[in-house]
């Protein structure tokens, strides 16, 4: 369900902050402070104005509506929240995300759902360079474009653009999935596209339907991942070093 | 880090309010770089008149005396009107270069910010607030304006190593970012005549787009020989006397956010510098591409 109507339907009225009137530091201390079955679910953030690190570190299952546009980090480390930026967000969106989701209803800046072991991060807008760089879990679905160095040393997760690629998509990449709807400048050192098998078109339509993308099949996305040539070290490349 | 801001006005009503809009985003942005700031602000052109920043160490000393003298020697009028470390000569056009070279013979100590027809250079040690009131930013007017405050990487924390760097009549430039081979490209532009007053790497990339509009590019063309001829981190934002301009390299690590309305075009290392800026929520609002050349003129 999405957060905006969770939090009409929630059984308290949000807990609002406002950080043109209250400190950054009051708000993610609060949402620290949670305890486990809190009744306090569903949380407002006024005026962020670009602030970084709105919302890191939260671990538990409340919703968190934040009003603008939001600066670095935000909801970083995010373990089971789920966080709606209904603005742009700056670089390092849903870094390092556990699990829970993060939506942006606008663009997001560089490096977005960096290192991120778990979770969804949806980006309504465009993605800028280096998205899902080092993504470790974490399934990221861009409505727009992506930038160029995007999914570099990918790990495992899974990466959906509906838009096009910039360049060296996947470079250096391990076991992530990479699903580009539209064009990709170019591919990075042993990225390759791959066929598409059915259970890649499953898991890609339960990927577009947990982001809520609709009228977009899964038949139209080109499939790349590793060509797993740079696994293990192959000595008539010893002069490189 | 550093943090850098430009704004251009395309909307004359808003020009008496430019010193003070450049001030707030410059200010918002002051963890990005406590060790120095400085603004350049493009004011209205005034006939027959071209100006010079200065700045001193002791300004008291410097500055004392230096109008009646100048003007004796140059045999031409000038004014002088000292804002703290700094003063604003200004005389005839014709004259601003003997003008420039006098300044130096008269008062060793005295540095040149910049010159030109309209610009005005301010840069100072200090937080971008402390520099703003110091100079008393915020009252001036101007048709656009770049800013900086600077965490320092490449050279020491000085009033000279300081941003904006000017090396041309009205020309400046602010970085964020750090070039690696500024020493070569420094050696090239010092037998093509050009002058440097720092080991700073910005100074270099300022003089390098002076060097290429000196031969007849213009901004946007000088801009996109950065690309293929500096190498490093850069995200640069430039004035010259009618233009503004972006580039960043191809990596594009260094953070930049842009705006547009039909009153202005402004540019912010982050968000949090435009927030204040009228209009902004329904204002366009855009990464610049890397690799990627931006500018208007008026």
């Amino acid at each position: 369900m999405p957060a905006t109507t969770l939090s009409k339907t929630a059984a308290h009225d949000p807990r609002v902050f406002d950080l043109d009137q209250q400190s950054l530091r009051e708000l993610n201390q609060a949402l620290h402070n949670l305890a486990p079955g809190s009744n306090e679910t569903a949380w407002e953030v006024l005026n962020p104005k670009g602030s970084h690190s709105v919302a890191v570190g939260v671990d538990q299952p409340v919703a968190i509506d934040v009003r603008g546009s939001v600066g670095y980090y935000c909801g970083g480390m995010n373990s089971g929240s789920t966080i709606t930026v209904h603005g742009s967000a700056g670089p390092g969106v849903g870094e390092n995300m556990m699990s829970g989701s993060i939506t942006v209803k606008g663009d997001a800046s560089q490096y977005a759902g960096a290192t991120g072991k778990g979770g969804l991060l949806v980006i309504e807008g465009n993605a800028s360079s280096r998205c899902g760089i080092s993504m470790k879990g974490i399934d990221i679905v861009v409505h727009g474009n992506i930038g160029h160095m995007s999914a570099f040393m990918a790990q495992s997760g899974n990466l959906v653009v509906l838009g096009d690629a910039g360049d060296a998509l996947g470079d250096s990449i391990y076991e992530a999935r990479l699903f580009v709807r539209g064009k990709v400048d170019s591919l990075g050192a042993d990225c390759i596209a791959k066929e598409m098998r059915a259970e890649h078109l499953d898991l890609l339509q339960g990927l577009l339907d947990r982001a809520g993308v609709t009228g977009v099949k899964s038949s139209e996305f080109k499939r790349y991942g590793s060509a797993r040539t740079l696994y293990n070290f192959n000595i008539d490349n010893a002069d490189a070093y | 880090m550093c943090g850098i801001v430009g704004l251009f006005l395309k909307d004359k009503s808003l020009e008496p309010q430019l010193g003070a809009m450049l001030s707030q985003m410059l200010i918002s942005l002051s963890d990005r770089g406590p060790d120095s700031a400085g603004i350049a602000i493009y004011g209205a052109p005034s006939k027959n008149e071209a100006k010079i920043t200065i700045q001193s160490a002791k300004p008291e000393r410097d500055f004392r005396g230096l109008e009646a003298e100048l003007a004796k020697a140059i045999g031409t009028p000038v004014t002088i009107a000292v804002k703290s470390t700094h003063a604003v000569v200004r005389t005839t056009p014709a004259k601003i270069d003997e003008a420039r070279e006098t300044i130096q013979a008269l008062r060793p100590d005295i540095r040149i910010m910049g010159a030109g027809d309209v610009v005005e250079i301010y840069k100072e040690v200090g937080l971008p607030e402390a520099v703003v009131d110091r100079f008393d930013v915020r009252k001036m007017t101007g048709t656009h304006g770049i800013g900086h405050t600077r965490m320092a990487t490449e050279s020491a924390v000085t009033t000279m190593g300081a941003h904006p760097f000017s090396t041309g009549a009205d020309q400046c430039l602010v970085h964020n970012g750090s070039l690696s081979n500024h020493n070569n490209v420094r050696r090239e532009l010092i037998r093509e005549g050009m002058k440097f007053e720092t080991e700073n790497d910005t100074e270099v990339a300022a003089a390098y787009l002076s060097s290429q509009m000196a031969h007849g590019k213009n901004l946007g063309e000088a801009l996109e020989g950065t690309l293929s001829d500096l190498d490093g981190f850069f995200t640069f934002v430039v004035g010259t006397k009618n233009g503004f301009g972006v580039v960043r390299d191809p990596i594009a690590c260094k953070p930049a956010v842009m705006a547009e309305t039909d009153q202005y075009v402004a540019f912010g290392s982050e968000y949090r510098a435009l927030t204040k800026l009228p209009g902004i929520d329904n204002a366009r609002v855009w990464e610049p591409e890397p690799a990627t050349v931006y500018f208007w003129e008026h």
